[in-house]
């Protein structure tokens, strides 16, 4: 046996990081995914008229897969990016199991055939919208603004709010103001719920050098700013009440959350760094997962209305 | 180098590895021939009474005149 062949198999055997299946799964940002799925049915059930539940279910699967696709997309071309931050070093790209070329490769083709068939299993106004949806979060977002601007996090947040505007196009084959305000409200949400989190991971953003607002503009600014978008967030959560997709629920639910969000975001403004150090950013993490829950039962609260009006 | 000397018919992680890979990948095209013939017969049903053009005239698509009547 040649030295080449030994070297070759000992290789193999020991350290080869050849990616499994769950590894391309990973490449799909499959937690985004259910985030995506959940806007998005809900955007499809409460959009009037309503679809047959095959196509709906088609709907969202290709809604989710043209979100992994953009997650692959993203993965490929900010595998440098996430060698560095700590939260995602271990993604397949950055850890060498998948090659960033199949990364891009899998993201090019699940984008083609999440638009084409939804475009198939719907209308082509759906499609146009998740083609538009995958372009601005790969291209907008990934190659331009997240490297670019400290507002990233903000006009970057389009993308992420864009499945429920594409679930209610689904049925309705247009866009209407109640679309526009769910959209709303996860496109002000956004930069409230990533700055949260920035505040208390900064170590890794000042890492990698991506011009977050807490790098280029200070903590205190980005404590300020996490209120200001808290507060233009409040109007827009509340607007969505006044429109035929929402009911008693989801007024009730949005007056609870807000007035806790805006509580919660005039906390963090309140405090500086030192008194953020001493408790370990209790209450900058406890907004983070509060906002999760923010969003979740915004668009539950729609859709129990919707299941309101059909009992 | 001890590790150069096992057969080279034992399966290694590698192998196991890439089955679970041709599985999902297997899994994933079942799954979306599923979903392809799930979407035509919904789009079949919706349409209701669609007929294909077969170059023929139909009774069913010609207008009602008194002749036909």
């Amino acid at each position: 046996m040649s030295d080449f062949t030994a070297q070759t198999l000992t290789e193999t055997r020991t350290g080869d990081p050849e990616a499994g299946f769950g590894d391309y799964v990973a490449l799909l940002k499959p937690r985004v995914m259910s985030l995506v799925v959940f806007t998005a049915l809900v955007g499809l059930l409460v959009a009037p008229g309503g679809t047959s539940p095959m196509i709906g279910f088609t709907a969202i699967l290709f809604i989710a897969l043209g979100a992994g696709a953009s997650g692959a997309l993203n993965m490929w071309y900010d595998a440098d990016i996430d060698a560095v931050m700590k939260r995602t070093a271990r993604r397949p790209v950055p850890s060498g199991k998948v090659p960033a070329g199949e990364a891009l490769t899998l993201g090019l083709w699940l984008s083609a055939l999440s638009v084409v068939m939804l475009g198939l299993a719907t209308n082509w106004v759906a499609a146009a919208l998740l083609a538009f949806t995958i372009f601005f979060y790969a291209v907008v977002y990934s190659m331009w603004l997240k490297r670019a601007t400290p507002w990233n996090i903000v006009i970057g947040g389009a993308a992420g709010a864009f499945p429920p505007v594409i679930g209610w196009a689904a049925v309705t084959g247009d866009v209407s103001l109640a679309s526009i305000l769910m959209f709303g409200l996860i496109f002000m949400w956004t930069p409230p719920h990533f700055w949260a989190l920035a505040l208390f991971m900064k170590s890794d953003y000042h890492k990698a050098k991506v011009p977050m607002l807490t790098v280029t503009h200070g903590r205190a600014e980005t404590r300020r700013q996490i209120l200001i978008y808290t507060v233009l967030l409040v109007p827009v959560a509340l607007g969505l009440a006044f429109t035929p997709v929402a009911g008693p629920v989801y007024l009730s639910a949005a007056i609870i959350l807000n007035a806790m969000f805006l509580k919660g975001a005039l906390d963090i403004w309140r405090r500086d760094e030192v008194m953020a150090e001493a408790d370990g950013y209790a209450v900058e993490k406890k907004v983070f997962k509060f906002s999760l829950l923010y969003l979740f039962l915004h668009f539950g609260a729609l859709l129990a209305d919707a299941i309101w009006r059909v009992i | 180098m001890a590790e150069t000397t096992r057969p080279l018919t034992e399966t290694h992680e590698i192998h196991k590895r890439r089955f679970g890979r041709n599985v999902g990948t297997a899994l994933c095209l079942l799954g979306f021939c599923a979903v392809v013939f799930g979407l035509t017969i919904a789009k079949v049903r919706e349409g209701g009474l669609l007929e294909a053009n077969d170059h023929v005239p139909r009774a069913s698509v010609l207008p009602i005149t008194e002749d036909s009547q």
